[in-house]
C-alpha cells in the first residue's frame, strides 16, 4: 500500500509518500527530514490523537470540567471516546491531574481545578485589599 | 493616592509571566488587574492540547499552561484582583479601575500592559446581507461550548483559516455538529499545517482557498452562506457562487490588539501590528509603561508570549531601580518581503545582551534567507526553508553588531 | 374591556402617541407585531433631528418637523434621552449652485427654522476641518441636532407605561371589522374593542389602512443603508453633514452619533419587501464613496458594522396624519419617513390632540411628565459613581467593555422588558462596540437566563426564531 501525508512538523508540510508491505514501512519518499519520516511511518501504521473536551461538573467552579485524554489514543478511536464520555458526570472539587474515567485502558484527567460554588465565592487569596482569586 | 510599584494590565499568560519575572527581578509590590473571573486570560477557553512545547517541553492545554502560571504567581504571594475592568490609564501612569467592590484610583510606579486582543468581528469583514442570529466569531464559539457547554450551531461554515478557525472546525464536530467547509480568502491557510491535518483532514472537512463569503441567508437565523470563489485581487468570480445550506457561520479573520487604554493614555501605535511602538525593552513611548503579549503584536505561540512578558517584567522592574532615558537611536524597519517588526528601536548602549527581533513575513516563500541589514551593510542573513505569514519569525541581535542608522529586516530569495 | 384607544406599532410614532395620549384619561393599549418595542424602522435611521428647511413649505411635515426639532431639548431633559444641538451643515460643491442653498435657506426661514446661515467654503471648513476641498458654500443649521432614536422610543413608551398605557407584544394584526360602532381588531393574540385605532404601524400602515379604507394609501419601503464606525472616528467632523442634493442625487450624510460614533448613510433604493433590511456590496460601496465626497480622509478602516433601514415613503411624501375619512375612529399615522424621528414629538401631540378630541377625553390629572433613563455610570463624576457601586456592586462589573457597560445596567434593562440581545443592546449599548458583542453575549445571555428565559430560547432579536444557540455540547446538561 502506497499513502501520501503531509508532514505537520513544520510549515514545510512536505507530502511524504509511504510505502507499506506486510502492515510494515517499506519506503518513505518525500520528506525534508528525519523527523517528516518518522511522522509519516506513524500515521501510516498507527496514527494516534489526544483527545480533548469537556464533562460537566454539576456545582463546581467552573460547571465545566475541561479533560484530556493522558496520552494520545488510537485516530479511529476518537469518536468512540467521545461517545464513552457522553454520559459522565463529574462531582467537585476535583484537582488539575485527577483521573476522572478510562477509556481503552488510557487515564482522562482533568486540565483545570474544579472548586466549590460556595467555597468559590467566599474564597480570598492572601494579598492586598479586596482581592479575591479562586 | 494608592500606589503600586507596578500594575500590570490583564492576567492572561502575558500579564501572569511578567508579574512573575517582575517578582524575581525584586519587585515587591505588584498588582495584577484582570478583567475576568479567573487569572489565565484566553486559555482557559482553548482546552485543546499544543501549549508550552518550548516552555515546559511538554505538551499541556490551554488551561494547564495559565494554570502552571497562576499557580506561581498565586505562589509568589503577587496580589491579583479579578472582576476588575481598567477604565482608563493617563500618561503619568495613574490607573482607574472599577469592580463590584467599587471605584478605585491608584498610582503606579510603572505599568505593563498585557490586555490581550479582540476578534475581527462580521461588520469590519464587509459581508452583506441580512444579520441574522447564528454569526459568531470563533472564539466566541469557542466560549460558548467550552466554558459555557452549549453548541451555537449544529450545521457549520467556517470563514477564515486561522487557528481558531481550524481549532473550532474540530471541536464543533466532536460535539457533533457539521461542519461543512471552512473557507479562506487568501491562497493559503494562516493556520499551523498540524490544525489543518488534524482539525479538518482528520474529519473530512474541506479546506477551500481563495474563497469567500459573498451573502449570508436567513433573516431570523442563518439558513445557507454563499461562497464564491476570489481572484488575484481577491475579488468574487463571477459565477463561482456555491450555496452552503447551514445554521451557523463562524468568523475567523484575524485579532486585532485591544489597546483602547493604551490610546487613551497617549502611547504610540504601530499602525500595521496595532500594538505599541516599543524598544529593546518593550517599552512604549511613555516612560515606565511597557507592553507585551497579544496587546503589542498578535503572537501564534503563547510560549513566545510568555518569553516576551517575562522580558517586559524585568523591564519594568529595572526601570524601577533606576528609569533610564529613552535613547531610541536605531530605528528597525521592516524591509522587502516583512510585515513588521517588533521592536521598533534600540538603543544599543541600553542592551546588555542579545535581543530578539520579531517579525512577520507578508507572503509565504520557501528558500529564502531572512537579512538584518544596517546603512547597506548586511549583519546578518539566515536561511529559511520556508517562511509563512502565520508564523512568527525571529532574529537575536546584539549591541556589538550595531553601528548607526536603521536596521531593516528583510526577506530575500536564496541565491 | 373595551378601550379608548389601541396605538398600532411600537416604533417611535407610537410610543410618542402613547405617551402623549396618556396625559388624558383613558384606557390605551399598544400592539406590537415584535416582542420589543423599537424594532423597525426606528432603530435604524440617520438618528438626526433635522432643523426643518427640507420639507415644502406649508406642508404637514415642515410644521411637525420644525415643532419637534424644537420640542426635543426640553423633551430631552423631561423624559432623560440623549440628545445633542450640534447643528448641520448642508455642503454645496459648486458656486453655481449657491442659488439653490439660497433658496433652502429661504425655504428654511419660511417653515420657521431659526438661525439658519450660508456659510463661505473657508468658514464652513474653520468649523469643520476634514470638509472637503471642493466645498463652496454650506447652510449653517445651529438648531439641528442628534438624537438616540432607541432612547426616545424606550423614553417615550416607558413614560406612557407609567400613566397606564399597557402594552402586547408578539401580537401581530390580522384584520378589523366595526361591531356596534366599535372597532374589533384582531391579532395573532386574539381580538381586542376599542373606540379608537392609531395606525402607526410604520411600512405597514398603509396595508392596515386599506383594511379599513375605500381611499388607498400607498407605501414604498425605501431601503437606505449605512455604516458605523468605531469611536476613535466620532470626532471626525463635529456636526452633521449633508450635502446638497445634485446631479448625482442626494447623497449621504456624515454624522457624529449621540454615543460617539461616526455614521455614514443612508442610500435610497425603493424595494417590495417591507422587511427587506439586508444590505447590499453595491450599497454600502455607495455610502462610502458618496461619504468621502463631502467629508475627507474619513477612517474607513474603523467600520465597525452594517446596516439597512427602512423609510416608509407615502407616494405624496407627506405624513399622512388623520382621521380616514370613510372609517371613523381610524387614525393614521402613516407615511412617516425621515423628518419622521425629528417630528416624532409633534406627531405624537398631533395624534393625542386629534384621539382625545374625537372621543372627548378629559386631561389625565395624574399625568407624570417624567421618566428616569436606566443610570448611565459613565456620565456621573468619579464620586457619584463610586456611591452607584456602593449601593449596587453589580455596576462595578464591565460585561460589555468596548462600550463599557456593567452588568447593573444590563440588569436594569432586561427589567424594563429586553428579552432578546438587541433588546439589551438597544437599551444599554452592549455589544454594539467595536467586538460586535464578541466578548459580552455569552454574558448578556447568562443574565438573560437568569432573568428567567430558558438558553434554548434565548434570541439575538425580536421576531422569535433568532435562537442563539442549538443544543447542549453532547458533554453537557
Amino acid at each position: 500500500m502506497t499513502k501520501t501525508i503531509t508532514c505537520i512538523n513544520c510549515p514545510l508540510g512536505c507530502a511524504i509518500t509511504v510505502t507499506v508491505e506486510d502492515g510494515a514501512v517499506a519506503a518513505v519518499t518525500g520528506q525534508g527530514c528525519k523527523r517528516g519520516a518518522a511522522y509519516a511511518a506513524q500515521e501510516l501504521t498507527a496514527p494516534a490523537r489526544m483527545v480533548t473536551t469537556t464533562l460537566p461538573a454539576p456545582g463546581g467552579v467552573p460547571a465545566l470540567a475541561p479533560v484530556k485524554t493522558a496520552s494520545p489514543i488510537p485516530k479511529d478511536q476518537v469518536l468512540a471516546c467521545m461517545a464513552a464520555l457522553r454520559q459522565l458526570r463529574l462531582t467537585p472539587p476535583l484537582r488539575l491531574g485527577d483521573q476522572v474515567a478510562e477509556f481503552a485502558g488510557v487515564p482522562i484527567v482533568l486540565t483545570r481545578d474544579i472548586g466549590l460554588a460556595d467555597q468559590h465565592s467566599g474564597a480570598t487569596l492572601r494579598s492586598s485589599g479586596d482581592c479575591c482569586v479562586k | 493616592m494608592e500606589y503600586h510599584a507596578l500594575i500590570i494590565l490583564g492576567g492572561g499568560p502575558a500579564g501572569l509571566a511578567a508579574a512573575l519575572a517582575a517578582r524575581e527581578a525584586g519587585v515587591e509590590d505588584i498588582l495584577i488587574l484582570e478583567r475576568d473571573r479567573t487569572l489565565g486570560g484566553i486559555l482557559n477557553q482553548c482546552i485543546h492540547n499544543g501549549f508550552g512545547l518550548h516552555t515546559f517541553q511538554e505538551e499541556l492545554t490551554g488551561p494547564e499552561y495559565a494554570a502552571r502560571y497562576a499557580r506561581q504567581v498565586l505562589d509568589a504571594g503577587i496580589a491579583c484582583q479579578l472582576d476588575t475592568m481598567v477604565l482608563s490609564l493617563s500618561p503619568d501612569r495613574v490607573v482607574t479601575a472599577i469592580s463590584p467592590a467599587g471605584l478605585r484610583q491608584m498610582q503606579a510606579g510603572a505599568v505593563v500592559l498585557a490586555m490581550g486582543c479582540r476578534e475581527r468581528p462580521r461588520g469590519a469583514l464587509n459581508i452583506p446581507g441580512f444579520r441574522p442570529a447564528g454569526i459568531y466569531s470563533a472564539g466566541t464559539a469557542q466560549r460558548l461550548v467550552n466554558l459555557e457547554g452549549k453548541l451555537p450551531g449544529r450545521d457549520v461554515v467556517i470563514l477564515g483559516s486561522g487557528d481558531i478557525g481550524l481549532i473550532m472546525a474540530r471541536r464543533m464536530t466532536l460535539e457533533g455538529a457539521k461542519v461543512h467547509a471552512v473557507a479562506e480568502l487568501l491562497p493559503y491557510s494562516g493556520g499551523l499545517k498540524r490544525n489543518i491535518v488534524q482539525c479538518l483532514e482528520d474529519f473530512g472537512i474541506p479546506l477551500l482557498l481563495s474563497h469567500t463569503v459573498v451573502r449570508i441567508e436567513g433573516r431570523e437565523r442563518v439558513t445557507a452562506v454563499v461562497l464564491a470563489q476570489v481572484d488575484d485581487q481577491r475579488r468574487p468570480i463571477p459565477g463561482t457562487e456555491q450555496t452552503y445550506p447551514c445554521d451557523t457561520l463562524l468568523l475567523s479573520c484575524g485579532l486585532i490588539p485591544e489597546n483602547e487604554l493604551s490610546r487613551g493614555a497617549g502611547v504610540a501605535l504601530d499602525a500595521v501590528t496595532g500594538g505599541p511602538v516599543v524598544d529593546q525593552g518593550l517599552e512604549t513611548s511613555i516612560p515606565g509603561v511597557f507592553a507585551c503579549g497579544n496587546v503589542l503584536h498578535v503572537h501564534d505561540l503563547v510560549d513566545f508570549v510568555s518569553q516576551e512578558a517575562a522580558l517586559a517584567g524585568r523591564q519594568a522592574a529595572s526601570y524601577l531601580q533606576a528609569p533610564r532615558p529613552a535613547g531610541r537611536t536605531v530605528a528597525v524597519k521592516p524591509g522587502p518581503g516583512v510585515r513588521y517588526v517588533v521592536p521598533q528601536f534600540l538603543d544599543p548602549a541600553a542592551m546588555d545582551g542579545p535581543v530578539t527581533l520579531r517579525f512577520r513575513v507578508a507572503a509565504p516563500a520557501r528558500r529564502c534567507a531572512v537579512t538584518l541589514t544596517q546603512g547597506g551593510r548586511t549583519i546578518q542573513r539566515k536561511k529559511r526553508p520556508v517562511v509563512a505569514p502565520g508564523e512568527m519569525e525571529s532574529l537575536e541581535i546584539s549591541a556589538r553588531e550595531l553601528q548607526t542608522g536603521d536596521l531593516t529586516v528583510g526577506l530575500e530569495a536564496e541565491a | 374591556m373595551i378601550y379608548d384607544a389601541i396605538i398600532i406599532g411600537g416604533g417611535v410614532s407610537g410610543a410618542a402617541a402613547a405617551r402623549y395620549l396618556s396625559a388624558y384619561r383613558g384606557n390605551f393599549l399598544l400592539l406590537e407585531r415584535e416582542e420589543d418595542l423599537c424594532c423597525g424602522t426606528s432603530k435604524a435611521n440617520s438618528a438626526i433631528v433635522h432643523a426643518g428647511f427640507d420639507a415644502k413649505p406649508g406642508s404637514l411635515m415642515a410644521r411637525l418637523n420644525v415643532a419637534g426639532a424644537k420640542a426635543m431639548p426640553a423633551l430631552s431633559r423631561e423624559l432623560d434621552f440623549p440628545y445633542d444641538p450640534i447643528g448641520s451643515l448642508v455642503v454645496c460643491f459648486d458656486t453655481g449652485d449657491l442659488p439653490r442653498l439660497e433658496a433652502l435657506k429661504r425655504q428654511g426661514e419660511a417653515n420657521g427654522v431659526e438661525g439658519l446661515e450660508i456659510l463661505s467654503g473657508e468658514a464652513a471648513r474653520a468649523m469643520e476641518p476634514h470638509l472637503s476641498r471642493r466645498c463652496a458654500a454650506a447652510l449653517y443649521a445651529p438648531t439641528a441636532g442628534i438624537v438616540c432614536p432607541f432612547g426616545l422610543t424606550y423614553a417615550l413608551g416607558e413614560n406612557a407605561a407609567q400613566n397606564g398605557v399597557q402594552f402586547s407584544f408578539d401580537t401581530e394584526v390580522t384584520g378589523f371589522s366595526r361591531e356596534n360602532g366599535l372597532w374589533r381588531v384582531e391579532t395573532t393574540r386574539g381580538a381586542f374593542r376599542t373606540r379608537a385605532v392609531v395606525n402607526a404601524a410604520g411600512v405597514q400602515a398603509a396595508a392596515l389602512h386599506n383594511l379599513v379604507s375605500r381611499r388607498p394609501l400607498h407605501i414604498t419601503p425605501r431601503k437606505g443603508e449605512y455604516l458605523l464606525l468605531d469611536h476613535t472616528a466620532g470626532t471626525h467632523v463635529r456636526h452633521t453633514i449633508f450635502q446638497l442634493p445634485g446631479p448625482l442625487g442626494k447623497g449621504v450624510l456624515v454624522t457624529p452619533t449621540v454615543h460617539g460614533n461616526l455614521l455614514l448613510g443612508p442610500t435610497a433604493v425603493d424595494v417590495d419587501d417591507p422587511n427587506g433590511v439586508d444590505t447590499t456590496a453595491a450599497g454600502l460601496a455607495e455610502v462610502a464613496e458618496k461619504a468621502a465626497l463631502g467629508v475627507e480622509d474619513l477612517p474607513l478602516r474603523q467600520v465597525i458594522t452594517a446596516f439597512a433601514g427602512l423609510r416608509a415613503h407615502e407616494d405624496g411624501h407627506e405624513f399622512i396624519i388623520e382621521e380616514a375619512a370613510d372609517a371613523p375612529g381610524f387614525f393614521d399615522c402613516a407615511g412617516i419617513e425621515s423628518p419622521g424621528l425629528s417630528s416624532a414629538p409633534a406627531i405624537g401631540q398631533l395624534v393625542a390632540a386629534q384621539v382625545s378630541q374625537a372621543l372627548n377625553l378629559p386631561e389625565n390629572p395624574d399625568f407624570c411628565p417624567t421618566r428616569r433613563a436606566i443610570p448611565d455610570p459613565r456620565k456621573l463624576s468619579f464620586e457619584a459613581r463610586q456611591a452607584l457601586v456602593a449601593r449596587d456592586p453589580a455596576y462595578g462589573r464591565i460585561i460589555c467593555r468596548c462600550e463599557e457597560i456593567s452588568e447593573g445596567e444590563i440588569r436594569e434593562a432586561i427589567r424594563r422588558g429586553a428579552r432578546s440581545l438587541d433588546g439589551v443592546k438597544r437599551r444599554t449599548r452592549a455589544g454594539m462596540g467595536r467586538c460586535q458583542g464578541g466578548f459580552c453575549a455569552p454574558r448578556v445571555m447568562e443574565l438573560l437566563e437568569q432573568s428567567g428565559i430558558p438558553w434554548q430560547q434565548l434570541t439575538a432579536k425580536a421576531g422569535g426564531t433568532s435562537y442563539l444557540l442549538t443544543g447542549p455540547a453532547k458533554g453537557a446538561d
